[in-house]
């Protein structure tokens, strides 16, 4: 792996979260700086600032896109307790000719007591809807029912999960097998009070999320949690980033018609990594769920990735060094295999194969 | 034998100060990674750490111009192969699968020759360098593909195994032949310091007939030692060689070669060439003497060079599971305590175990890029060769490979399009995996969009047809561009967002007193259909065509219809309504009595259900005003309408 590209983001804080939109066209940066940056990927590749703007009152802890069915929309959250949505709106010629666009806030979330430390939209085929958790252990689900007028969102579920949230994850499932369903973490530290993720399925008749697993061999904070990708299994992979990367197989039991309540679920370990050998506090899915990212108090990120035989693997790690930012980032290495003494001056074989066949 | 083990590779990023946290995000053909601080505790606690963002990639050799070729190339061979009829038995079938082998691997070639043409031609060193390693993989790559051909799909046996080894290492040894161009060119081939070598090679690679020419050059020179020559000469023409197509029998075939290696043993044991010493080096090649052989390392070059060659002279009639044994004692003997078995060295070893999921792991971790493997393992596959029960995975390991091969293909801006058949041809993971791919494709122009669109549709995949279209759809109607979000929602068959366009439309007109994008509208057709507002805005529009072509008959009947047939929606219906004054004002009567007494009613029931309404807290004085004048004056015209219309219709015509 190299470095491709270093882009200057100009943020006068730390960056607390970067995100990409759908399409890997435009991206987002928020940071302590209280304001967010959007990106846009020019043809020649390079990214140009096209929005920057204040958003909050206190450091942004993340930012994350709609999914482009609804237009550009905006959701980020923040340690001043609130959450806010953001549309683009077209501007003037002189602004497209400039490459700007404007932002404007359509609503804001006050509901939280505390920091609002995570926020993401549902799957598309739930509608425009998000959900926040706070560290007051309160996760809330919001809904912009008309989504032409994102000015109106009502808070549609108000779950307490008893311990202080950390971050939350949808289950981008859209199998009509499976009911919805999130997972949210808790980075509480006392290990006596059980499991650390919980499983929320929503439920057609009640019309309501209820709790259908806590995964009780969790007991140390969670800082971060991710489904993968669906891919028609009929089980799910969530991912959880804890003392160690933990990747969970839960496997839906067999529902009887009659039986009311959330699915039972078969929970698996699939697998359990400590190379960092501290503390994980973030883990995501590529988008074709075939590698896991971590990120740890190590200082390095780690890729991970299963063969066909479901054997995991640690298959690169990314380490800051310091070095000074040069202008050239970095050459490809082609492609990485020891050939050798074995393979004989390519220049000759050329010549003689091409005398030879 | 156990799997290569590679080390996870540490790629260092700059401007990241060391122990540092690091975020990162997951882009379609990249990762982003930036300096941050995890602990959300509160207002951060230092200062700036450089706000850099980097792009982190895998070498991605799709983005080579001239690799590009071989993905392309070998995709047409690719859906060539998945085609081939599954009913007639694969026996038959090896002549085609072995073309189907020579096919990959000239594609291979040629792509190496352009890439060391480049690697020759340029000036920059750093790119001389990288194509220059490219070119070294793809001869490995070629190398070990060669071999699974040769081993697995000709799968030759006892007899014609050794000739198609002969063929291969003999492809993959062109030192020789570059000598001999050297040595022949020169003024005085005999002379030249290359000379022996040459001929050695020739031998070691069993070219007896090139190194008999090329030995008579030296014999004409030394015409004291002509019967040795002479002896050599013989000797070497009369080795046996196996003749697959001929009558004689593998049997048979040994029983003569064993003769002549006696034969040659006696004149070696008789000094026969002892005072030359490069005849004698070759008497005891002839004969397979381990030693000679060894210190033939580096003409040889490589331990397989060594192994075949040692078959050649030893054992012509190795059979396939009697391979294994000879190369690993080769291989031991051919590296000494210096060299290292390399991860090829692993790979060719497990070939000559016949241990296909081996070669196959081991390439897969060894190599950064899954083109070989996929292919290869496809190939395998077609000629039956992999079975899957072995495998505790569901699916199998060629689809596996296949999809992580194409994976790669979808983030470039035109390759994308040749993995949708690679998916295609995974029946068990393939659709879920395109699925979710080709929602990501970058629908950057319309185009573009309707060629994703047109292979979603092909594939019924409806949820992503319905999705690519809204999007679409958004994107222009918040530019404002309403005929083009109007057709993507027909598109999608999305009737709520045709109704939400059509009202725009109608709000458009009720504005602006115009209609825009009117050849959409007017060519809907039965897409009309979708939502109530879009028929309305469509009949509506056909109204005001009716009007213009002066056709009052017809346009005053489909007015009518639009309010009695509810169609149009009732806060339309004052529009509507002033819409039908100038036809009520015309000289002619349009509406019929009938109709005028619908219309009356029509009015009536729109203005009682203004009156229940909410009298008007809302609406200033004015417009009340304007729209009670409007009623009074819609009232005038349909008594006037009337009254004409009785008349008319009363009327006996003389």
């Amino acid at each position: 792996m190299f470095v491709a590209r270093s882009i200057a983001a100009d943020h006068k804080d730390l960056i607390h979260d970067v995100s990409y939109d759908f399409h890997g066209r435009r991206m987002a940066t928020c940071s302590s700086d209280q304001s967010v940056k959007v990106w846009d990927k020019r043809e020649n590749g390079e990214w140009q600032c096209t929005a920057s703007w204040k958003t909050h009152s206190g450091s942004v802890w993340r930012v994350t896109w709609a999914h482009p069915e609804f237009g550009q929309v905006l959701a980020s959250c923040s340690f001043d307790r609130t959450a806010a949505v953001w549309e683009e709106i077209v501007g003037e010629s002189n602004d497209k000719q400039r490459g700007l666009s404007h932002w404007i806030k359509r609503t804001t979330l006050v509901d939280s007591r505390t920091s609002v430390t995570d926020v993401k939209f549902a799957p598309k085929h739930m509608g425009l809807m998000l959900a926040t958790c706070s560290a007051d252990g309160v996760v809330r689900i919001y809904e912009a029912p008309d989504v032409m007028n994102l000015s109106q969102w009502s808070l549609q579920h108000e779950i307490s999960c008893k311990l202080s949230c950390s971050c939350i994850s949808w289950n981008p499932s859209s199998s009509r097998a499976h009911p919805p369903m999130f997972a949210v973490g808790s980075d509480d530290s006392n290990v006596a009070y059980g499991g650390k993720v919980q499983i929320y399925e929503y439920n057609e008749n009640t019309r309501k999320y209820s709790k259908a697993e806590t995964l009780m061999t969790v007991t140390d904070a969670v800082h971060d949690i991710a489904f993968a990708p669906n891919l028609g299994r009929s089980f799910h992979v969530l991912a959880i980033a804890t003392k160690d990367v933990r990747i969970f197989k839960l496997v839906p039991l067999r529902k009887e018609s009659t039986a009311a309540g959330p699915t039972k679920f078969e929970v698996q370990i699939v697998a359990q990594f400590d190379n960092h050998n501290s503390q994980v506090w973030r883990v995501s899915w590529n988008i074709t769920s075939t590698l896991l990212a971590s990120s740890g108090d190590d200082g390095c990120v780690r890729l991970w990735k299963a063969n066909y035989m479901e054997n995991w693997k640690c298959t690169g790690i990314l380490k800051g060094d310091g070095s000074p930012l040069t202008g050239s980032s970095g050459q490809p290495s082609a492609m990485n295999m020891v050939v050798g003494s074995s393979v004989q001056n390519s220049q000759n074989i050329l010549n003689g194969m091409s005398a030879g066949s | 034998m156990e799997e290569v083990d590679v080390n996870p590779t540490v790629t260092n990023i700059p401007a990241i100060r060391h122990g540092k946290h690091m975020g990162f995000a997951w882009g379609p053909e990249d990762i982003l990674v930036y300096e941050t601080q995890f602990k959300a505790s509160g207002p951060s606690l230092s200062g700036p750490g450089g706000s850099f963002i980097h792009k982190v990639r895998k070498d991605e050799d799709i983005h080579s111009p001239i690799l590009r070729k071989l993905f392309n190339e070998s995709h047409h061979i690719f859906v060539g192969l998945q085609t081939i009829k599954e009913d007639v038995p694969s026996k038959s079938k090896k002549p085609q699968f072995v073309s189907i082998s020579r096919n990959y691997r000239s594609v291979i070639r040629a792509c190496m020759e352009e890439l060391q043409q480049v690697a020759v031609s340029t000036k920059d060193t750093e790119m001389a360098t990288q194509y220059g390693n490219q070119v070294s993989i793809l001869l490995a790559i070629e190398l070990i593909w060669n071999l699974c051909e040769v081993l697995f799909i000709d799968a030759a046996p006892a007899g014609s195994l050794l000739l198609h080894l002969l063929d291969w290492v003999r492809l993959h040894n062109a030192d020789a032949d570059e000598k001999a161009k050297d040595v022949l060119q020169s003024d005085s081939p005999a002379e030249h310091h290359h000379y022996w070598d040459v001929v050695v090679s020739y031998v070691l690679q069993g070219r007896l007939e090139e190194a008999r020419q090329m030995l008579a050059k030296q014999a004409t020179r030394q015409p004291a030692s002509r019967n040795m020559y002479k002896l050599m000469d013989g000797l070497l023409s009369k080795m046996p060689f196996y003749n697959p197509g001929g009558t004689q029998t593998l049997t048979e075939f040994d029983v003569k070669w064993r003769n002549w290696h006696e034969e040659v043993d006696r004149y070696l044991k008789d000094n026969s060439f002892s005072s030359n010493y490069h005849l004698e080096l070759i008497c005891k090649i002839l004969v397979g003497d381990e030693d000679a052989l060894l210190e033939q390392k580096e003409l040889l070059s490589t331990w397989y060079h060594f192994l075949i060659t040692r078959l050649l002279y030893c054992h012509p009639t190795v059979k396939p599971i009697e391979l294994h044994y000879y190369a690993q004692s080769c291989l031991t003997m051919f590296l000494d305590s210096r060299s290292v078995q390399e991860p090829l060295d692993s790979i060719l070893l497990a070939a000559f175990e016949f241990d296909i999921y081996l070669v196959i792991k081991d390439c897969s971790i060894v190599l950064n890029n899954w083109w070989f493997v996929a292919h290869l393992t496809d190939l395998l596959d077609h000629c039956k060769l992999l079975h899957s029960h072995n495998l505790n995975f569901g699916s199998n390991m060629r689809e596996f490979l296949l999809i992580e091969y194409a994976s790669g293909l979808f983030t470039h801006h035109s390759l994308w399009q040749c993995a949708v058949d690679y998916f295609d041809h995974c029946p068990e993971l393939g659709r879920a995996c395109l699925e979710l791919q080709i929602e990501r494709v970058p629908l950057d122009t319309e185009r573009k969009a309707l060629k994703v669109l047109r292979i979603c549709e092909d594939r019924q995949m409806s949820e992503q047809v319905r999705s690519i279209c809204k999007i679409m759809a958004m994107r222009a109607l918040r530019n404002n561009r309403l005929g083009s979000a109007l057709s993507w929602s027909i598109r999608a068959k999305d009737a709520a967002f045709a109704t939400l366009i059509s009202e725009r439309f109608l709000q458009d007109y009720c504005t602006k007193g115009t209609f825009s994008d009117l050849d959409l509208i007017d060519n809907l057709g039965p897409a009309m259909l979708l939502s109530d507002r879009l028929t309305f805005l469509g009949k509506y529009r056909e109204f005001h065509k009716l009007y213009g072509e002066k056709r009052f008959k017809e346009a005053a009947k489909l007015l009518l219809s639009l309010m009695t047939a509810k169609i149009a929606p009732r806060s339309f219906w004052m529009t509507l309504l002033t819409d039908a004054l100038p036809l009520l004002e015309q000289k002619e009567v349009i509406f019929s009595a009938d109709q005028t007494y619908e219309l009356m009613y029509c009015l009536e029931e729109l203005t009682s259900s203004l009156d229940t309404a909410a009298p008007g807290a809302d609406s200033p004085m004015q417009e009340q005003d304007v729209e009670q004048t409007k009623v009074e004056l819609l009232r005038l015209s349909l008594a006037r309408n009337l009254a004409m219309a009785i008349v008319k219709e009363g009327t006996v015509d003389t």
